[in-house]
């Protein structure tokens, strides 16, 4: 069991990371009551047969549907957010389980038999599983944790999305950035004529366009495709503005400036990220030293013991520590892809995309946003950031993967 | 179908490792390469403090007390820590401020920084900070800091002294030792020698957290420094004569110098109309500086090293000594003068006195004649003027006329004394000659010399041909100045000693029985000359110079009274005061009139501005 190995030391590092931050023991002694009872319910769920998740997958998935609806009608109120139960001292997030829980779904849904995604009913079906829990999280005002859900994508992919979606989530991506960054580029030409950014973009997506349909052999079959990328660029482009103003909050698209450079703004929106970067960047090869952070320590750092807990690493362990800490990442994000890859049910190999997808992303954007890579997303860091929910949501999520697999000889 | 399907999940590894190369690429240019990420973490987190050394304290000869240090108070704000609700009108009426004061000093504040602390107010007195320290509570986000302003107890000296103010942008920029709005000396002793005055900075570097609060000393104070307070000084001036010369002078412009010969060491340095130095300190040092400037006696003009007045008859006694070195004089030439110079048709003129002359006699009575014919065979003696004039020119320039003495204060100004190229440009080349020129013969004309440079010619005569620069820092820490300065230095004049036995013993007679009877004191032998110095603008200029004891000179001055006619009336004296005052510390009962009438004395209704 390798990978209870590696949760070892994450769970190692994870300790030492927050006695150096805490050394008033408040969260720290929390924390570990959270390391303790995460545990117990990781062993918990290694007694479980793995056919009551795929049983109750769908029960699972309603009660938590459930319970994210009654979040925002009775959830108290954090930052902005309505996500949270609070019982006594603690509180609890529902939507770092409605991770698991959908995922469980989806795999349900997935593994079941005669599916296939490339028709459209399914399409539906499982873009409903994921987007109905997305928008309810997206209702509480936790726009982070909803974007998560968009990770699921990879999990569709695999089995058997057309590769085009990830395409055109790409170009869309790209195109929406080439957008905003051409959004006070004005061309003058000769005779008195200007040409916006915009329509300068749309005319280069046309000649391109062009130029592959005369490329290609194919061209009767090509026009249509290709034509129906020039409309929806030009709708995209134009509609750029529109959502980055209105649809967008201000602090968000603020962000997504900050991380483009089209703004500057330490004191304010990219306070965050400047400091984030100051205090990795301070880490220099070596590290200033176990408990040495002065960035951190002082607080120069917002959000270090949530979200920014990876600055604390940066900081203090230097280039050696986050080095460490992206490949253990990866190394465990690929031991989980491999370990997918040997699963014989359909159910665990989608079930363990899906728990690679959600490691992903957290990754990806958490470590992403702190060395300025990524805009500002407020989502933990899995197993090192500050928080119970996560923690547990991480490890039911995680534990259900590894029970799945030691009894992936048993099934079928 | 399935077969591609599985190859999927080699191109989700891809993307997976991609990221996570991208981000291992990215942390370690952020963390090995680019080190402007460690300046902005230490900008952050550490603060340097600098800790103020105490300004160096300025003692007279005799270890009074002239220049110390007084508490003051800056009233500081961090825009930021600013509480509403906020009661601008009170809190001005604590200042003593109006309140488009207050918004133009906030918004001046706020735009140096809105989270770090500046100087609203400057240089709040004592009594101020009293007031204003019980009400502070009430206003977070302001607070005061202590510092020192410079204080002078004897309110004496203070063209000496000069003053302390905030250093300027360019010297911020010039010198990286200077941080805009340090202290630093701008006039005076204080500027000449401010780098020992202002001692060493100190620093302390502390860490502190977001909020900007101490979290404890940097390395723990590996890397402080603290303050060294500046070096003591110690002048040359007495404080009571120079106070004592003050008093005779007020009322009148003017100035006197001291010198102490044999050392070069100056005892006062007088320049009338003068100004309490307590008036350029502090928060009313720019409008009191302003209202010094608009005065029309000029008591911020430094008469001592920069007013040029002509010598006056009190020349005679150099052109005696030049006369005798050349060997066209001897003690026993003697000239008629029949109330005056004639040629050319024109005419010297000269007070009735017997005649014919001789050297002794010709200093004791102030003879034009005979100095005009003295001149004239100076000059003569060579084959063309510009020669001649330029071989008297060279002894001139010796005794350290026309030239910078070198004081240690700024601004002292050259004086004047013609080159041939002036009288070349004047006349034309060759085109002039000895009675051209003939008023410089009585100390007229071009020649433009400060008190300075008089007293230090008399400190020459005194010395019987040598002087020793002038300077009036006598030690630095205790460590006297002569081991320390290189550029102090004895200057010869080139005229045989033995010259000055009849010169000294003509001045000895101006005192005891000439022209300069009012300097005359019982006790101590006094040597002297009269001098008035034509004044196209006003009444003449009186001036005297003199040395005493006659035979080992302690103290040699120079004295100007503007507008004070002849030199015997007002100069004589009151260098006759100064000099029983500095030998015998009181005047004598006898001569208590001379003083009355000397500190009575007004001379500045008729105010013109003679001087450059």
């Amino acid at each position: 069991m390798m990978l209870f190995g590696w949760l070892n030391i994450y769970a190692a590092v994870y300790n030492e990371e927050f006695q150096s931050i805490f050394d008033t023991s408040q969260r720290y002694g929390k924390q570990l009551l959270w390391i303790g009872t995460a545990t117990l319910l990781g062993a918990v769920i290694l007694f479980i047969d793995e056919r009551f998740f795929a049983t109750f997958g769908y029960l699972i998935y309603g009660i938590i549907i459930l319970l994210l609806i009654t979040v925002i009608l009775v959830g108290s109120e954090t930052k902005g957010a309505t996500s949270w139960f609070a019982i006594g001292g603690f509180k609890i997030q529902p939507s770092e389980f409605s991770k698991f829980a959908t995922n469980l779904a989806l795999a349900k849904y997935l593994s079941t038999i005669n599916i296939r995604l490339d028709h459209l009913k399914t399409k539906l079906a499982a873009a409903a599983i994921i987007g109905l829990p997305a928008v309810l999280i997206l209702l509480q005002n936790d726009t982070g944790s909803a974007l998560v859900y968009g990770a699921f994508i990879f999990v569709l992919y695999r089995e058997g999305l057309s590769g085009n979606f990830l395409l055109i989530g790409l170009f869309a991506a790209v195109l929406f950035v080439i957008t905003l960054l051409l959004q006070d580029v004005t061309l003058t030409l000769p005779f008195e004529l200007t040409l916006s950014g915009a329509s300068l973009l749309i005319m280069v997506i046309f000649i391109l366009l062009t130029s592959i349909y005369f490329a290609s052999r194919q061209k009767k079959k090509i026009v249509i495709w290709l034509g129906m990328i020039l409309i929806a660029s030009v709708g995209l482009i134009k509609s750029v503005d529109y959502v980055f103003s209105n649809v967008l909050e201000p602090h968000q698209s603020k962000r997504i400036n900050v991380l483009l450079g089209l703004e500057s703004d330490p004191q304010g929106a990219g306070y965050n990220v400047n400091q984030s970067l100051i205090a990795i960047g301070s880490g220099g090869f070596s590290g200033k030293g176990y408990l040495e952070g002065t960035q951190t320590k002082y607080d120069f750092v917002p959000e270090q013991s949530t979200d920014f807990i990876f600055c604390t690493i940066g900081e203090e362990w230097g280039f050696i520590g986050s080095f460490l800490i992206v490949g253990l990442f990866m190394t465990f994000l690929l031991r989980i892809l491999f370990l997918c890859s040997r699963q014989r049910s359909a159910f665990a190999r989608i079930y363990g995309y899906g728990v690679a997808a959600i490691f992903f992303f957290h990754f990806a954007i958490n470590i992403g946003m702190t060395i300025g890579l990524a805009p500002v997303i407020g989502i933990p860091l899995p197993f090192f950031s500050y928080g119970g929910s996560s923690l547990w949501g991480f490890t039911i999520l995680l534990f259900v993967f590894i029970k799945m697999d030691a009894d992936r000889l048993e099934v079928l | 179908m399935k077969k591609q399907l599985e190859s999927r999940r080699f191109v989700i590894a891809m993307i997976f490792l991609a990221v996570g190369v991208i981000y291992v690429a990215r942390l370690f240019y952020v963390q090995v390469l680019d080190d402007h990420y460690k300046l902005d973490a230490d900008n952050n987190v550490l603060r340097r403090i600098v800790k103020y050394p105490a300004r160096g304290l300025v003692y007279d000869r005799n270890g009074k007390l002239l220049v110390f240090n007084e508490a003051a108070y800056d009233l500081m704000v961090t825009p930021k820590r600013i509480q509403e609700p906020f009661d601008t009108l009170a809190f001005c009426r604590l200042i003593g401020i109006d309140k488009a004061d207050f918004i133009e000093k906030i918004d001046k504040a706020k735009k140096y920084s809105r989270y770090k602390a500046s100087i609203f107010e400057k240089e709040i007195s004592a009594k101020g900070y009293a007031k204003i320290q019980e009400q502070l509570f009430n206003y977070p986000g302001f607070f005061v800091q202590t510092r020192t302003l410079r204080s002078y107890p004897q309110q004496t000296a203070a063209h000496v002294l000069g003053y302390v103010g905030e250093v300027n942008a360019k010297k911020v920029a010039d010198d990286p030792y200077y941080k805009s709005g340090d202290q630093l000396g701008i006039s005076g002793i204080e500027k000449s020698y401010e780098n020992a005055l202002r001692g060493k900075r100190g620093v302390e570097r502390v860490l502190v957290d977001v909020f900007n609060r101490e979290k404890g000393k940097f390395m723990e104070g590996a890397y402080d420094s603290s303050a060294i307070s500046g070096s003591k000084l110690q002048l040359t001036l007495d404080n009571e004569l120079q106070q004592y010369g003050e008093l005779l002078m007020q009322n009148k412009k003017g100035s006197i110098v001291a010198i102490e010969p044999k050392t070069g060491e100056i005892l006062a340095l007088i320049s009338a109309p003068t100004y309490d130095p307590n008036l350029l300190v502090g928060r009313a040092r720019s409008s009191n500086y302003k209202t010094l400037t608009q005065d029309t006696l000029n008591p911020l003009f430094n008469r001592a090293i920069m007013a040029k007045y002509p010598p006056g008859s009190t020349f005679k006694s150099i052109n005696a000594l030049i006369g005798m070195q050349e060997g066209v004089l001897s003690p026993n030439t003697y000239y008629s003068c029949n109330q005056g110079y004639y040629f050319a048709g024109r005419k010297m003129g000269c007070h009735v006195h017997r005649s014919p002359v001789n050297l002794v006699y010709s200093i004791e009575t102030s003879c034009n004649a005979y100095y005009c014919n003295v001149f004239r065979s100076i000059i003569e003696k060579y084959p063309t003027a510009a020669e001649g004039y330029l071989a008297w020119r060279d002894y001139v320039t010796k005794f350290g006329l026309g030239q910078k003495t070198g004081i240690d204060i700024p601004n002292e100004l050259e004086g004047f004394v013609p080159g041939t190229d002036y009288y070349d440009r004047y006349y034309g080349e060759g085109r002039w000659k000895a009675l051209t020129i003939l008023s410089l013969a009585i100390g007229q004309g071009e020649l433009g010399f400060t008190p300075l440079q008089m007293a230090n010619m008399t400190a020459t005569i005194a010395n019987r041909g040598y002087s020793i620069s002038p300077h009036l820092v006598k030690s630095i820490s205790d460590e006297p100045l002569v081991l320390i300065d290189s550029t102090l230095e004895r200057r010869e004049t080139g005229i045989n000693q033995e010259h000055f036995k009849e010169v000294v013993e003509a001045m000895a007679k101006v005192v005891k029985q000439g022209t300069g009877t009012l300097a005359k004191l019982d006790s101590i032998e006094v040597c002297g000359k009269t001098g008035t110095v034509q004044n196209p603008q006003g009444d003449d200029h009186s001036t005297f110079i003199a040395f005493a004891p006659k035979n080992d000179p302690k103290i040699a001055l120079s004295v100007y009274v503007e507008n004070g006619v002849w030199g015997s009336r007002w100069a004589a004296p009151i260098a006759g005061l100064m000099v029983e005052k500095y030998l015998n510390d009181t005047i004598a009962e006898n001569r208590k009139w001379i003083e009355k009438r000397m500190l009575e004395g007004v001379l500045i209704a008729n105010s013109a501005e003679e001087e450059e």
